[in-house]
């Protein structure tokens, strides 16, 4: 007897929303011995958790502020990841967003919300997307490897932001502390009933909109899915590569650095550094758990925000140390990840048939 | 727009200083919820464990009080729904405890006036917003001396976190004790952009150990720096409590912190309903910053010099930042016969005569 893996062909129609299922109450399962390890009613605690994240209209409010730059981020290395080009550089590209947005503001103080506000978005878009062009173009031109790069230009783009707020662009009448100056009221994106969900939310359901309209309907979208699983029938059939890879890195920079600036304006009303707490990052197991699906990316993305809401809660009533929350947060992702491979494969128990 | 300016400090300060006279009702211990919300993990070993020990005997000295935490809250957004939680939870004071969070501190205590928040090391204040910190160049400047008598190269290494003037009055004031014994002193400075981040911190003190130097001060959270100096063989002053145990052999003093001496102030006065907005800045005399016990290395000639400067400022004869103060260009920029202000200490972005480090600029 011995167990083999295959790989499935064809995967059953259940499986798209019961794996995930499954694998989540797993998750609840093992957690619930964790926490009863630890002395705690398991059901108390994720009572509390629900209630803390979706219980009534603030924590719904505060999951969805929290998924929203995770949402935006999700859709910018989905785009990438479609054609198969692995964008790690969601962090940096959303700090170059949030410095673009803050330039904006501090140079060009337009006294009208409806100029400021489009002008912030046009920028941030603008300078995340031309920080992973930059990647693009090493890649496109001379096949310089996207992870290494994007994933280092992370790095420059938050000691970039550390040299503005503590240098140049640092507020006079902070005493000395890293502040830029806080925004004026035209720079602030709105928030939705007195809540803190702020018109970032709109950008996220626009461009999830705009993004599964395009790969699925354009001839652009087309071509960048073919380029993704078989990038030599592409280039057999005449796409240009090159040019898609740097295409499609701004674009999927642009809606990162979007989420900077939704952060900054719709937030903070201020640059300080620490304003992001690796969205783009933690972007890369949304995008995969939704299978690089647009509107997916929106629901993991809550799911996501009320996981991480949640956590404040059991910290606040359960008294539970930080490391257990973030061991159940990370049985939670496991096990949903870990379910994705039962989608790919199967294992069976098979008599092993010696010649 | 200059006038616009004044206008809004005018009344920025108006909003300030209007409701000090407000005062909350008093609360019964049993009523009293109280929350804290950390920078890093309570095991960090320094910062925020300190201020788990001040918390933890606030709880022994107040029976009835109920109180809870939140770890590594960063410095963003994220706070302000921390504190938020919290006071949906039923918390009547929370405790703020890294500059970061001032802003959103400001934001949710306009939201519910009626709780008390306490936000450590910040400068905005309002009728439920207090500020608190220490006079840790007191100790730092104790510390210092200490450092200074014991270099041979006369080189000493500083981790430091960020470079704000909490972190550069602690510098210089290191760096004016480590001078008075031996002016020949200098201290380098590298800066870490980062309050917990043990791998840098180490990293950060090697560096500097192989720039020569054999003594090394710190300005971090954790103990990482104080494993670092052990390993090389070399003294370290610690920071926020005893780091021995880091550095079982080569920790020469460290200039600690006792939160608890103001969270016991602090609850008291809210059991009481005495409390009112107010900005605390103690030091030695108060009890609220020391010196960890020294190392069997220190000779005694130093600690007894220790023990004179220390007398010197707790009956408050003098103070670390009297003239002559010179700058890093060897002006003078506190002349002889005068001191430094609050203000001026609070809001420090210059170094001393002897650091050598860059400030970003």
């Amino acid at each position: 007897m011995a167990l083999r893996v295959e790989k499935r062909f064809d995967v059953p129609r259940w499986m798209d929303w019961g794996l995930p299922l499954i694998s989540f109450a797993l998750a609840l399962a093992v957690g619930a011995l964790l926490l009863g390890l630890l002395g705690v009613s398991p059901l108390k605690a994720y009572g509390e958790m629900i209630r803390g994240s979706l219980g009534d209209g603030y924590g719904i409010s505060e999951t969805i502020v929290k998924a929203i730059p995770i949402a935006l981020c999700g859709l910018a290395v989905a785009l990438a990841f479609t054609m198969v080009v692995w964008n790690i550089g969601a962090e940096g590209q959303l700090v170059a967003g949030a410095l673009a947005a803050t330039a904006a503001v501090r140079f060009f103080p337009l006294e009208s919300p409806f100029l400021m506000i489009p002008l912030m978005v046009l920028v941030a878009a603008a300078a995340g997307g031309l920080w992973a062009a930059f990647a693009g173009w090493l890649k496109a031109r001379w096949s310089v490897n996207e992870i290494i790069t994007t994933l280092m230009m992370n790095y420059i783009a938050i000691l970039g932001l550390e040299y503005f707020v503590y240098g140049p662009w640092r507020d006079p009448m902070s005493l000395g502390f890293p502040l830029t100056p806080t925004f004026h009221d035209a720079a602030r994106l709105p928030q939705l009933f007195g809540t803190r969900v702020h018109y970032g939310l709109f950008l996220a359901l626009l461009v999830a909109f705009l993004l599964r309209t395009a790969l699925r309907w354009s001839r652009w979208g087309y071509e960048i899915r073919v380029i993704g699983q078989n990038p030599r029938a592409a280039a057999y059939a005449g796409m240009a590569t090159s040019h898609h890879i740097v295409l499609t890195l701004f674009l999927s920079g642009a809606i990162a650095g979007l989420a900077g600036m939704g952060e900054v304006a719709g937030l903070q009303g201020r640059l300080q550094p620490g304003f992001s707490v690796g969205y783009g990052f933690t972007a890369i197991i949304v995008a995969w758990l939704a299978r690089l699906n647009p509107f997916a990316i929106l629901v993991v993305s809550f799911f996501m925000g009320a996981l991480l809401v949640g956590g404040d809660t059991l910290q606040v009533v359960m008294r539970l140390p930080l490391s257990s929350v973030q061991v159940l947060q990370g049985l939670i992702l496991f096990f949903v990840l870990a379910g994705e491979f039962f989608r790919n494969y199967k294992v069976c128990l098979r008599r092993r048939e010696d010649a | 727009m200059k006038k616009g300016l004044l206008l809004s400090l005018v009344i920025a300060f108006a909003v300030c200083f209007a409701g000090s006279a407000q005062a909350f009702e008093a609360v019964a211990p049993e009523d009293l919820k109280v929350g804290w919300v950390y920078i890093g993990p309570v095991g960090d070993g320094g910062w925020t464990y300190m201020h788990d020990k001040g918390r933890v005997a606030m709880e022994e000295a107040f029976p009835g009080v109920t109180s809870s935490i939140v770890e590594s809250v960063p410095e963003g957004p994220d706070s302000a729904r921390v504190m938020e939680t919290f006071v949906r939870n039923g918390a009547k004071v929370i405790f703020a405890t890294s500059f970061g969070y001032m802003d959103f501190v400001q934001d949710v205590a306009k939201k519910y006036p009626d709780t008390i928040f306490l936000h450590c090391s910040g400068f905005k204040r309002a009728e439920n917003v207090g500020t608190y910190f220490g006079r840790m160049y007191q100790a730092r400047y104790l510390s210092g001396l200490v450092a200074g008598s014991m270099t041979k190269n006369n080189v000493i290494g500083f981790v430091a976190a960020h470079p704000i003037p909490e972190v550069i009055r602690g510098i210089n004031a290191f760096t004016l004790g480590a001078r008075k014994v031996n002016p020949d002193v200098k201290v380098k400075v590298v800066w870490l952009f980062s309050w917990f981040d043990p791998g840098k911190e180490k990293e950060a003190a090697k560096a500097l150990i192989d720039a020569g130097a054999d003594v090394i001060g710190m300005h971090a959270d954790t103990g990482s720096a104080p494993q670092a100096a052990e390993e090389a063989g070399v003294y370290v002053v610690g920071y926020n409590n005893d780091m021995s145990k880091y550095a079982p052999t080569k920790h020469l003093t460290a200039p600690i912190w006792d939160w608890g001496a103001y969270y016991k102030y602090t609850i008291g006065k809210v059991i009481d309903g005495t409390w009112e907005s107010d900005d605390i800045w103690w030091g030695l005399k108060e009890g609220f910053v020391d010196l960890a016990p020294f190392a069997d290395d220190v000779p005694q000639d130093v600690r007894d010099l220790v023990a004179a400067e220390r007398a010197r400022i707790v009956d408050g004869q003098w103070d670390v930042f009297h003239g002559p103060v010179k700058n890093q260009k060897g002006e003078v920029v506190v002349p002889e016969g005068t001191a430094m202000t609050d203000a001026d200490m609070l809001s420090m972005n210059w170094f001393v005569e002897g650091v050598e480090g860059e400030m970003p600029k």
